[in-house]
């Protein structure tokens, strides 16, 4: 069984019809990754995924569990964390409380421990710049802390949302590095990109959203060597 | 699953040990509040002593504010619709209850009450009517919190300017039905032969509730003011209190972290809602009555200003701003017509100096940290 099976998912706001059904599939400890334009309904497949936005119709099992109608709070808990749209960082609080707050519900302190560990591992800059206002650190810092906080939730599936977005191309290499790493200790990635070069090149399989609706699938590899894609999303001719 | 459970309750302290915890706080604010009462109190006389009653008022009330408008970042502007709730219900507990249980409403405390003992040890500390008092400020917090939750529900819906409005039309609402309450029932035998459900809308009306036993001393705005302050900040440091904040800085993002923010936000609405109520207890029984029509969104207005001057979400600059924003007035006595004008410019200038308030989420310790580390040269960057 799949970690994550999307089927036939419709999402409104308002009248407008964000989602026109979509189906799709997440296998246990791959990287996932939807790309698509600005638009197309990347962040919205999230937001419903994590409970965020109302579900209009379709099905969405997580571990085989439904996840549609269940509240945010009860979906972490299940091990779904999101690192939203924009990094969503609490910017008036220190990077420690940030941290803290992505364990919220948890209760087991030498757990929470460990994993502050391994974020730090993972960004010896957080660690560094612990007691400063979250609002003060770099673009791509910014973004490693909105990562390490959904790692703190010890998820086992880690929804990412444009993590690229506005960093500088080094930056964003070592961004997508870290999500390797984080991917081959063990934890399931979704990830929503613009970028689609780094994103065929990072995930293991790759869904195409155009206004609403998955246009193709396939492997990552594939899909970066198909036609259409290279022209629309790669810009090669 | 369940080994996390387990982990869970032995790792959380018990309720039960909350009290403890916070019990040499709670020593020491009441051995302050003895002492400023025992031996300040007469040595600055009874003008002063007045001031130093409206700063602690003014504390309760803004800090408390602060919990709402600060922590959380909802814009509430009826706060004195609460605190006017509770000190209606404050006043109509210590006058019916005097009135039924001693057949007069007059004082009965012990010498912490009394404005007008020479010496606090000469007596009884306390008398059956502070008892009745405190009591009665603890139901007008707890009926204002109970509206805090109502007010609180519509919250989950609405944010920024809408909320505000709702908020505002609370505290008018307050108004109006308080005003257009019975006349108060003045007669003691009236008041022993009246069901004591009539009772609660006998408030007096437009004219105000009077003649309210005056239990107010520096000792119970210090106790209250320094619990309200103990409270407030025990939460901000809480894991419940750092939710609150998140709510504030990112909404959505604190609901993808697990918190609960509907929940989060009437909670802060009910705390924030029960104090104020203790405050307008606090306020009744000082002036010897309340009067909603003085209780308007003016008075609400001034403690948002105290919020927003002192920092939102900072506790000891709400603090700060309460204690300036009440000395200051006193001070420009003389051009008392001014003081809305004083205070508009002085909001001005603040939101084109320093947006944020005097210290900004953070508090006054915490910015002062940083300093004297950079001066005393031990911060080396790591």
């Amino acid at each position: 069984m799949a970690l994550l099976e999307i089927r036939d998912l419709q999402t409104h706001y308002g009248a407008i019809e964000a989602l026109h059904g979509i189906s799709l599939t997440v296998e246990r400890g791959q990287i996932v990754t939807l790309i698509g334009c600005n638009g197309a309904g990347k962040s919205t497949t999230l937001r419903a995924i994590s409970g965020l936005i109302p579900v209009t119709s379709g099905s969405i099992l997580f571990d085989g569990k439904p996840l549609v109608g269940v509240a945010p709070h009860e979906i972490v808990k299940l091990g779904v964390a999101h690192a939203p749209e924009g990094r969503g960082i609490f910017a008036n609080l220190t990077v420690d409380e940030n941290l803290d707050l992505g364990s919220y519900l948890r209760r087991d302190r030498d757990g929470i421990a460990r994993d502050r560990e391994r974020v730090f591992e993972l960004f010896p800059r957080i660690r560094e710049r612990l007691r400063q206002n979250a609002g003060t650190l770099s673009g791509g810092e910014q973004q490693m802390l909105a990562i390490g906080r959904a790692l703190m939730a010890r998820p086992r599936l880690l929804l990412l949302d444009e993590p690229s977005l506005g960093l500088a191309p080094q930056v964003v290499q070592t961004i997508f590095r870290i999500i390797r790493e984080i991917n081959a200790a063990g934890t399931t990635i979704l990830l929503v990109e613009q970028n689609a070069h780094m994103a065929l090149q990072t995930a293991h399989f790759a869904y195409v959203l155009e206004v609403g609706e998955i246009v193709m699938q396939d492997e990552a590899k594939k899909l970066a060597e198909s036609d259409e894609v290279r022209k629309a999303y790669l810009g090669v001719a | 699953m369940l080994r996390m459970k387990a982990r869970s309750l032995e790792l959380s302290p018990p309720a039960w040990t909350i009290l403890p915890r916070n019990l040499l706080a709670l020593v020491v604010i009441l051995a302050i509040a003895i002492m400023m009462h025992a031996w300040v109190r007469p040595a600055v006389g009874n003008y002063y002593n007045r001031v130093m009653m409206d700063v602690g008022i003014n504390i309760v009330l803004a800090v408390s504010l602060t919990i709402v408008n600060g922590f959380t970042g909802q814009f509430s502007i009826g706060h004195a619709g609460f605190m006017t709730l509770g000190g209606y219900v404050a006043a109509a507990t210590t006058y019916y209850g005097s009135q039924l249980l001693w057949s007069k409403a007059a004082f009965f405390g012990g010498t912490l009450s009394s404005n007008t003992a020479e010496s606090v040890f000469s007596a009884g500390l306390l008398g059956g009517g502070d008892l009745l008092f405190v009591a009665g400020c603890v139901l007008g917090g707890c009926i204002a919190a109970g509206a805090g939750y109502v007010v609180g529900l519509p919250s989950l819906r609405l944010r920024g300017d809408y909320l505000a409005i709702v908020t505002l039309g609370f505290g008018e609402i307050i108004r109006v039905l308080l005003q257009a309450s019975g006349p108060q029932v003045t007669r003691t035998a009236d008041i022993a032969a009246k069901n004591p459900f009539e009772l609660t809308t006998a408030l007096g009306g437009a004219l105000g509730f009077t003649r309210v036993p005056i239990y107010t001393t520096q000792f119970w705005t210090i106790l209250f003011g320094g619990v309200t302050l103990l409270v407030a900040y025990r939460l901000k440091q809480s894991s419940m209190g750092r939710a609150l904040l998140s709510i504030r800085e990112d909404e959505v993002a604190a609901e993808a972290m697990g918190v609960k923010t509907t929940r989060m936000k009437v909670l802060a609405f009910v705390i924030a809602a029960f104090f104020a109520g203790m405050g307008g207890g606090l306020y009744a029984h000082q002036l010897g009555q309340i009067n909603a029509g003085e209780l308007g969104f003016m008075k609400s207005f001034d403690f948002v200003i105290m919020v927003v001057l002192g920092g939102m979400g900072s506790i000891s600059g709400a603090t700060l701003a309460a204690i300036v924003l009440t000395v200051l007035p006193e001070l420009l006595r003389g051009v008392a017509e001014y003081r809305m004008i004083v205070y508009a410019l002085l909001l001005i200038v603040m939101m084109l100096v320093r947006p944020q308030g005097l210290f900004g989420v953070r508090e006054a310790w915490e910015l002062i940290r940083p300093l004297t580390r950079r001066m005393f040269g031990s911060g080396a960057k790591a």
